[in-house]
């Protein structure tokens, strides 16, 4: 029995180049999985050079020379067409977004042997145009690392990785868990894109075990998925240590702000947040609200703030890097998070971290976990601005409900998380030992 | 003898730097000065300069024949102190002619007559002062910032007491009259109205260098034809347009310059008009019936209306919220605060966030240093989320307390965590 097993996982991207909960979820997971002895090899398309490479094993897909030529190759090669697409969608970054980085050449195969029998694949690693052809060749590559590596068992985070985690078995025959952090219906409500159902779908029969990050995406996989809910386990986010520095307010010193933080998509509930600043600007005049992120509902948020005539009380600062975002925690008072479906949603952990009370959703998957936080419907805005308007208001209990939430949040270590996984990658392993012998 | 006018409007906004939510509170210079300075610059060397120097050849060379008009902005004059003394300069050569009239506007360009008459005349007694500073002149005609007109801005423009007024003679107005006589306000027959003819006007600031147009390219023989061919019992021809047309909107190569060089010749040889300023015009010509003009009118756009500045909730919430600063503003002693409230209401911060053609490319763009009128409207906000809180800390103004409905903390408690107590 491998009490410290070898995990193969694939995941898209990996701190400090990150767009979302994704990436840092991963960074949490590995360092945990580390912490308990675990030997993690992290594959992403690209590297970009300033990842903690003296902390974690990491390979990026652009590295790895695919050797095509032999005969191994060539009869897993065939399992690898049905899964080529090549419709252009844009899973997690709005249009916006998605100009804003670099472009992709669907063919963008650079040859680096004359001979055409090895190549190395470029990756633009970001949620483009051609992704699901990026998604293919990282399938391909995935082929190629489980041949070279050694291993027992492989970890697989979301749809766009799944290919690649199910060619990885095909190959190694080595049992696969799949951990689920967001399903499609999280991302595009009920207009789902069809061929990402599908990978979800197909990722997670093809699991031995699939991990989700809360009961909600449990249930989601159980109803709309048709996956058999005994085989999956649900272990909730951590996060990781609180940031060393908490920079001194500069912005608007003696004035109240109220945060929202976070992709300004239909999911995440932006507009829930602007209607409910109006209702608390008409009681608290003087109150700024903060809109930090980008994406699909970003201008239809500042066309209806200024239809609200809220303008000059509403702001929007754009995608924030890492530091820019500790400084807007640093001077946050409450902390909102309206999301409409969130699977999980590791920002709210953030604020409180930072010692900011937050505001959340009941349709969120950290409301199951989180005991110090005021837990609203989105769609009550009433509720919504009442209880911004009550901590803005009552000092002491804002100060209370910062300071439990700040021990709470403390205590979800990856540390424990990742004991649950260790577990699971145990069960895993032995279970399909025990069905060879 | 019939008269023609020429009138052209100078004018460059304090452009804003890209001013950014963490920039609120911590950094209260706004502007940018290496682009306004650049912009400023190029448009010295392209338009202003050698420009000035042809209307001065050509005044020297006709003896005093040849007149035309100028509307400067405050803060058009402000950027010329700062960065272009040649310019200046320049332009007080032409005002020692004599043949040249300057118009008084708002200093800052600003649609305050929408908004505040007290601002608007503040604004303009600014502009006023600075026109008689440089070139020793009272103003006697006035223009309203892109020819924004209605009955009552007429009014005020009365009660100052200018006699003559410049505006446009949009053909939702006009039907089917001509805008080639002198009019006057409806209610003060003494204020006399001077329109654009936007057809002739237009096509030397737009239509010039079009190569698709049947017209082109443009001979001075050519338009003084048709300045000739206008009916014979039409009194004047007024040629309004963007002083920037020559140089910087049609470029050299287009021609533009070899016009205007021929063309007061055409006129005074061959014509049967006489060159004239604004105010002369009023003088010599009699007012042929009031014009009633109810619905603001202006020069822009196909629409000649106010929707390049005003009417999406982004321009309409930003406006509201300069102007709610008035009365604060008015309390306090500031200098700074006073100057950054004028560049502020620069008529172009609205024009950038206009979304009218916003999908097709067009003259907005042309116009604009913004990459989307989102960007635009954003940045303005920041600035002014800044500007807000300087003049609420100088002026001393305290959080407003308003009263908190029970009902409001009752369902508060609702929502209270277990073990958390509301007292």
């Amino acid at each position: 029995m491998a009490l410290q097993p070898k995990v193969l996982m694939f995941g898209w991207e990996f701190p400090p180049e990150i767009s979302g909960g994704l990436g840092t979820a991963c960074y949490g997971l590995v360092s945990g999985l580390i912490g308990n002895g675990v030997d993690v090899t992290f594959v992403v398309p690209k590297l970009y050079g300033t990842e903690e490479t003296d902390k974690f094993r990491l390979v990026g897909a652009s590295d790895v020379e695919v050797n095509f030529s032999t005969s191994k190759f060539q009869r897993n090669l065939e399992k690898v067409n049905y899964m080529q697409i090549h419709s252009h969608i844009v899973p997690y970054a709005s249009p916006q977004e998605f100009m804003d980085r670099e472009e992709f050449d669907i063919h963008s195969v650079s040859k680096v042997d004359s001979n055409f029998s090895s190549a190395k694949f470029k990756f633009g690693g970001r949620y483009g145009k051609s992704l699901l052809s990026e998604v293919s060749k990282y399938a391909l590559v995935a082929m190629q690392v489980a041949q070279d590596q050694e291993f027992d068992v492989i970890h697989a985070h979301d749809w766009l990785t799944f290919p690649a985690a199910i060619m990885a078995k095909e190959v190694s025959g080595k049992p696969l868990v799949v951990h689920v952090h967001a399903t499609e219906f999280d991302r595009s409500g009920e207009s789902v894109n069809q061929e990402v159902y599908e990978l979800e779908k197909k990722g997670c029969e093809a699991a031995d075990r699939i991990i989700c990050v809360s009961r909600l995406t449990r249930r989601i996989l159980m109803n709309r998925y048709g996956i058999d809910g005994r085989k999956i386990s649900v272990v909730h986010n951590a996060v990781v240590p609180k940031p060393a520095k908490i920079y001194p307010k500069r912005n608007l010193v003696d004035k109240k702000i109220v945060t929202f933080l976070g992709r300004i998509t239909f999911q995440k509930g932006p507009d829930y947040f602007v209607d409910a600043a109006r209702k608390v600007l008409d009681v608290m005049p003087d109150t700024h609200f903060v809109m930090a992120g980008n994406g699909d509902m970003f201008l239809k948020c500042v066309e209806r703030a200024a239809e609200l005539r809220i303008s000059n009380r509403f702001h929007f600062t754009g995608f924030l890097n890492y530091f820019e975002t500790n400084n807007l925690l640093g001077m946050t008072d409450v902390y909102v998070m309206p999301s409409v479906s969130e699977p999980f949603g590791i920002t709210p952990l953030e604020a409180m971290r930072t010692g900011v009370p937050v505001v959340i959703s009941k349709q969120s998957g950290v409301a199951e976990v989180l005991k110090n936080s005021i837990k609203v419907d989105f769609w009550d805005l009433n509720a919504l601005s009442d209880t911004i308007i009550g901590l803005l208001k009552n000092e002491e209990i804002s100060k209370k409900l910062a300071a439990d939430g700040t021990n709470e949040v403390n205590e979800m270590k990856w540390e424990y998380a990742s004991l649950k996984v260790r577990e699971i990658y145990n069960k895993t392993i032995n279970r399909r030992r025990s069905v060879r012998n | 003898m019939k008269k023609i006018c020429f009138y052209f409007q100078v004018h460059q906004p304090f452009r804003l730097k890209n001013y950014r939510f963490f920039d609120i509170s911590v950094d209260n210079q706004y502007f940018d000065e290496k682009k306004n300075h650049d912009i400023m610059r190029k448009v010295a060397q392209k338009c202003y300069l050698p420009m000035n120097q042809l209307l001065l050849d050509q005044i020297q060379a006709h003896n005093g024949n040849f007149k035309v008009a100028f509307s400067i902005s405050g803060v058009c004059i402000e950027q010329f102190e700062l960065y272009a003394h040649d310019v200046l300069e320049s332009f007080k050569s032409l005002a020692d002619t004599g043949c040249v009239e300057f118009i008084a506007e708002t200093y800052g360009h600003s649609l305050s007559a929408l908004k505040s008459p007290e601002e608007f005349k503040k604004q303009v007694a600014m502009q006023t002062a600075k026109i008689k500073e440089h070139f020793g002149q009272t103003p006697k005609t006035f223009r309203n910032t892109e020819l924004v007109y209605n009955n009552y801005i007429g009014s005020l423009v009365h009660e100052m007491g200018y006699k003559t007024m410049i505006t446009e003679g949009a053909d939702h107005i006009m039907g089917w009259r001509s805008p080639n006589f002198l009019y006057n306000h409806c209610q003060h027959p003494d204020l006399k109205l001077l329109l654009k003819n936007y057809k002739l006007s237009d096509d030397i600031a737009f239509r010039f260098s079009q190569k698709s147009w049947e017209s082109w390219p443009l001979k001075a023989e050519t338009f003084s034809h048709w300045i000739n061919s206008t009916p014979w019992n039409q009194e004047i021809v007024n040629l309004f347009m963007d002083y920037e047309t020559f140089g910087e909107h049609q470029w050299e190569d287009s021609g533009i310059f070899d016009f205007m060089r021929e063309l007061p010749n055409q006129i005074i040889n061959h014509s049967q008009f006489d060159f004239v300023t604004p105010a002369e015009a009023a003088k010599e010509l009699k007012p042929i019936s009031g014009i009633d003009i109810h619905s603001t009118i202006s020069w822009a756009d196909a629409e000649r209306d106010l929707t390049a500045w005003l009417g999406n909730p982004m321009q309409d919430d930003a406006f509201d919220s300069i102007y709610s600063l008035e009365y604060l503003i008015n309390k306090i002693d500031d200098q700074k605060i006073k100057d950054d409230w004028v560049k502020l209401q620069t008529s172009d911060h609205f024009y950038y966030m206009c979304t009218k053609f916003w999908s097709d490319g067009d003259v907005h763009k042309y116009f604009s240093h913004y990459d989307s009128p989102y960007e635009a409207f954003l940045n303005y906000m920041n600035v002014l989320t800044d500007f807000e809180e300087r003049v609420r800390n100088v002026a001393g103004v305290d959080e407003e307390q308003r009263e908190i409905h029970p009902g409001i903390m009752e369902n508060f408690k609702k929502f209270l965590p277990e073990g958390v107590q509301l007292n």
